[in-house]
């Protein structure tokens, strides 16, 4: 890694509204961080393998392609059991994120979440009833909360420009 | 409603972009299609609003500290909320869903006195039950899926 501690957050600012979509992307982001796009790349493929970058692709607008039916949906685990039962559910085809989260009490008695979408709310409801099925969740009080409208889709912006 | 090219493109590269100096030509070599057809065809997808971009998804909470936020705004009010919300460039992913806490936003920032800065304001600004609920753990993260396509 060449690239100054200044020009990895700059890099990292320029990127997270995505790549340009320009014949070299990686050169266009070298020439406004004034790096050498062998760097640009070294460095994002750098990123990708430690982690701090989770994905490198096409990020889909879920409701414009039609996939309108968003579920979270909140499940309140023994806390000796989520572990086993975060494993079930994570393996399941239509469980897109699975997240432990800390309880509120008493508002918020729910410590696991997991996210489905879908073309259309029977399907989700569908899929949540075989999830319970398969993972054995009969017994864990849940919640399902589909989304109404989507006010905002952005990537994470933990980094200013300039 | 969408082009094989654009199925494609979608099936295949929601992870998995090639990170070399020519990735538009490379995805084209795969795809056996032109690499200005893949490069347009991504332009076009962008303009017209189906993917919001193609580059990175970060690990926020290794890029910065990030938390998942509820609100349970009065439902008459939650336009407006959702607005004042918006105004914040720490927030993301903005959702109203059918709960008590009816509106759902992600905060990310730089580091974590930042965050709570942000929190600190909106719950001030706002006056409404707040919940703050960091994620503990990831047992699954999103790596994009798999689209069912339909005519």
């Amino acid at each position: 890694m060449t690239l100054t501690v200044q020009q990895q957050e700059t890099l990292r600012a320029a990127i997270q509204d995505g790549l340009p979509l320009t014949a070299r992307p990686y050169a266009t982001l070298a020439q406004q961080i004034q790096a050498s796009e062998n760097d640009v790349i070294g460095q994002i493929q750098h990123w990708l393998d430690d982690g701090l970058i989770k994905r490198m692709g096409i990020v889909v607008r879920h409701h414009a392609i039609g996939y309108s039916a968003n579920a979270m949906v909140v499940w309140n685990v023994p806390d000796e059991l989520v572990d086993f039962v975060a494993e079930k559910m994570r393996v399941f085809p239509s469980v897109t994120l699975c997240y432990r989260r800390p309880r509120r009490l008493p508002d918020w008695p729910y410590n696991l979440f997991c996210m489905i979408h879908g073309r259309d709310r029977h399907w989700v409801l569908q899929q949540i009833e075989q999830l319970v099925q398969h993972a054995e969740l009969q017994s864990i009080p849940r919640a399902v909360l589909f989304s109404q409208r989507q006010f905002k889709q952005t990537g994470g912006r933990y980094a200013r420009v300039g | 409603m969408m082009n094989q090219l654009e199925r494609s493109l979608l099936d295949r590269y929601q992870r998995g972009l090639p990170i070399s100096a020519t990735p538009w030509a490379d995805m084209a070599q795969e795809l056996g299609v032109s690499e200005q057809e893949v490069l347009s065809t991504l332009q076009k997808l962008r303009e017209q609003k189906f993917i919001t971009r193609v580059g990175p998804v970060f690990d926020h909470h290794r890029a910065g500290s990030s938390t998942l936020v509820a609100l349970a705004v009065p439902p008459e009010r939650l336009e407006e909320i959702a607005d004042f919300i918006n105004q914040f460039d720490a927030v993301n992913h903005n959702y109203a869903r059918e709960h008590e806490f009816n509106l759902w936003f992600v905060v990310t920032a730089s580091d974590q006195a930042q965050l709570q800065s942000v929190l600190d304001t909106i719950e001030c600004a706002t006056g409404m039950p707040m919940l703050n609920l960091p994620m503990e753990h990831a047992y699954h993260i999103d790596l994009g899926f798999k689209l069912a396509w339909q005519e």
